[in-house]
């Protein structure tokens, strides 16, 4: 293993120099050298370099032959018999990556009662749905599912392998990949695959300031959790053609050391704000708690969720899990109106992928609006009382 | 009851960004932090630890972290904020670790330490990949509970917790030894206190390498991990659209212009 310049190709142009986050080059003589007790092999400067100057060799062989791993799998995470959101994003983007490799796409379910949720899924553009039925994995536990995804994968060899970036994909798609001694890339949006297999998942890091590519070169599978609202959905046939298999279940990798002994429905927000489609969301520009109340107004108007800046959850305004940003949650939903919110970077980096944000605030000013498709210079509050009335206004004269 | 915390050094601020002319980072106020969830896992793990000596149990804070030497500055803050002791893992061999690397380095800590209870935030705000905590439990034999907003009752041998999913709260009793990834509502940390200051002060942080550990060098660094990074870049500049002035009624005539495209009301 060792990361080194080539004398013959560097010019000394410093880029590397620049990006070197551990500050571990140096210029001697115009040529970069690396300060190796300090480099973290972060890979910046192999990016930075235009000049391919600098490369890092890893002396490791693939483990076991990469060729007997064979299709693409997705993890159909489900609730009580309903397919998470994310799950017809991931076997749309699963398709195409099974078409180019010419291979076979799957879902894997894990639950209890699982046979119509199997008929509806093989609906679906898939070739074979896993329905894997055992009382023991009615709600999702780590340890069991842990076990029987890791038995699978190793029985059934998929070169990849899928999954939501939801709370349940994040909490074991991680133990997994660690069972398995293979790499998992978190909350990717962008997924290509090169012809000799080899998976590039590009994800944000830096709360979205930074893109990676990331690949898993040595180990099958590669495995992914995928974030929601990125990939397009994959559309559901009127007929079932895809084969449902049935898996035996084994009771010995139930055992698990948590109880679930209850579930607290989020009475405050319905709507989840992650699957949300249009985020009404609020900071400290709206000036008093009770003005969330329009907020929430419109945002049922609009069929939608409210969020909340971290300023306006830490001074009580609205509860945590409305929290949208670095500290709070990630959303990408197709409409986002930020009302009466600065927009800090730590905000940016929890909505900026949004696919339309509208901005209202007062101070024209603000770096929201920097990041917004339309920006309203105005009291955030009194024009969504505006809105709140011409919606309602309209749907009086169009009955 | 022994409880262990993990946390990372990550950069103040996560405004960087990649200059477009030469491709390169470009970063700006880079003093470090520790990862802001990291705080709450501690300050979780001290309020556990008032609470089991409450109870009559003899208990400890210790955190460990893997980096490099200038982590000690770290550890040495969590000091300030409530733990008795703190190590870091600190080898060459460590560099260039991923995920698994990660979390199979840093169960070798915990297992050195002999942890009941492990607490370690949600993400880490430069990677934010969530995954360090759950891969530890797998190296580390315990048991988990992701995204915990609430500690409600613990003993040395179980606990029950709230955690905080998309739809809402899952309470579960769990077995010891666990591993906690927290959430920010959790708690509010504390500020430091002066005797915790001069604590830190003459505190002794140890280092613990690969060989020290017992570990496996061709588990451990860029070696021992299965994913790489090929290239960084920076995502699509989104650059801000036509900014409106005037009345409240027509700016939301405007604005509700914009939102009937995309969506029915």
């Amino acid at each position: 293993m060792a990361i080194k310049v080539i004398t013959d190709t560097c010019i000394g142009c410093k880029a590397c120099v620049r990006s070197c986050p551990a500050n571990a080059i140096s210029m001697d003589e115009k040529l970069a050298v690396i300060d190796l007790n300090l480099c973290t092999y972060c890979g910046s400067c192999v990016s930075a370099c235009k000049f391919a100057a600098i490369v890092i060799e890893i002396d490791k062989q693939a483990q076991g032959d990469l060729a007997d791993y064979h299709g693409i799998w997705v993890f159909g995470e489900q609730n009580d018999g309903e397919l998470a959101g994310v799950v017809p994003e991931l076997i749309g983007e699963g398709r195409k990556l099974a078409d180019k490799r010419g291979c076979e796409l799957s879902v894997v379910v894990l639950g209890e009662n699982l046979a119509q949720l199997g008929e509806e899924l093989a609906k679906y553009p898939v070739d074979k749905v896993y329905l894997y039925d055992h009382h023991e994995l009615a709600r999702f536990r780590p340890e069991p599912y842990t076990r029987v995804l890791a038995q699978l994968v190793r029985k059934h060899k998929p070169e990849v392998v899928l999954a939501g970036a939801t709370t349940t994909g994040r909490s074991f798609l991680a133990k997994v990949a660690t069972e398995l001694y293979t790499g998992l890339t978190a909350d990717c949006t962008g997924l290509e695959i090169a012809e000799d297999g080899l998976l590039l998942q590009t994800r944000p890091a830096f709360g979205g300031n930074i893109m990676a590519t990331i690949q898993c070169p040595y180990t099958r599978p590669q495995m992914s959790t995928v974030r929601h609202k990125v990939m397009q959905s994959a559309e559901k046939s009127e007929t079932a053609t895809a084969e449902i298999i049935n898996v035996p279940a084994d009771d010995s990798l139930m055992k698990s050391k948590i109880d679930i002994k209850d579930f607290i429905a989020d009475l405050e927000s319905k709507v989840n704000i992650v699957d949300a489609d249009v985020i009404v969301s609020g900071g400290r520009g709206l000036g008093a708690a009770e003005n969330f109340a329009y907020l929430k107004e419109l945002a049922d108007l609009l069929d939608g969720a409210v969020g909340a800046s971290r300023a306006a959850v830490d001074s009580g305004m609205m509860p945590y899990p409305h929290q949208v940003g670095q500290t709070g949650k990630t959303v990408c939903p197709k409409l986002y109106i930020a009302c009466g919110i600065s927009g800090a970077v730590q905000h940016l980096a929890g909505m900026q992928s949004s696919d339309c944000i509208i901005a209202i605030n007062k101070d024209p000013n603000a770096p929201i609006f920097s990041v917004a498709d339309f920006g309203f210079v105005g009291d955030a509050v009194e024009v969504v009382k505006e809105i709140i009335k011409q919606v309602k206004a309209g749907r009086n004269i169009g009955g | 009851m022994k409880i262990v915390v993990c946390i990372k050094q990550v950069p103040g601020t996560t405004n960087v960004r990649i200059d477009p002319e030469t491709n390169t980072l470009v970063r700006q106020g880079v003093e470090s932090q520790i990862n802001p969830f990291d705080l709450y896992a501690l300050e979780e793990a001290v309020r556990v630890k008032e609470r089991m000596i409450a109870a009559g149990v003899d208990t400890t804070v210790t955190v460990i972290s893997m980096g490099p030497p200038q982590v000690e500055e770290a550890l040495r803050e969590t000091i300030t904020l409530g733990a008795d002791d703190a190590a870091l893992l600190c080898d060459r061999g460590f560099a260039g670790s991923d995920t698994w690397a990660t979390s199979y380095a840093l169960a070798a800590g915990i297992k050195k330490v002999g942890a009941d209870l492990v607490f370690c935030g949600m993400q880490a705000i430069d990677g934010d990949t969530a995954q360090t905590g759950p891969g530890i439990t797998c190296h580390a034999d315990y048991s988990l509970a992701t995204y915990v907003s609430k500690v409600e009752e613990i003993d040395e041998k179980r606990a029950r917790v709230w955690r905080l999913l998309e739809e809402g709260y899952e309470v579960i009793e769990i077995a010891l030894p666990a591993l906690f990834t927290v959430v920010k509502e959790i708690n509010e940390p504390r500020t430091p206190s002066l005797r915790g200051k001069m604590k830190a002060k003459s505190a002794k942080i140890p280092i613990w390498t690969v060989e020290a550990m017992g570990l496996d060098l061709e588990k451990c660094g860029l070696k021992g991990s299965p994913t790489q990074v090929v290239k960084v870049f920076s995502p699509e500049h989104r650059a801000g659209g036509a900014i409106h002035e005037g009345e409240a009624h027509e700016l939301a005539a405007k604005a509700l212009e914009v939102i009937r495209e995309r969506c029915t009301c």
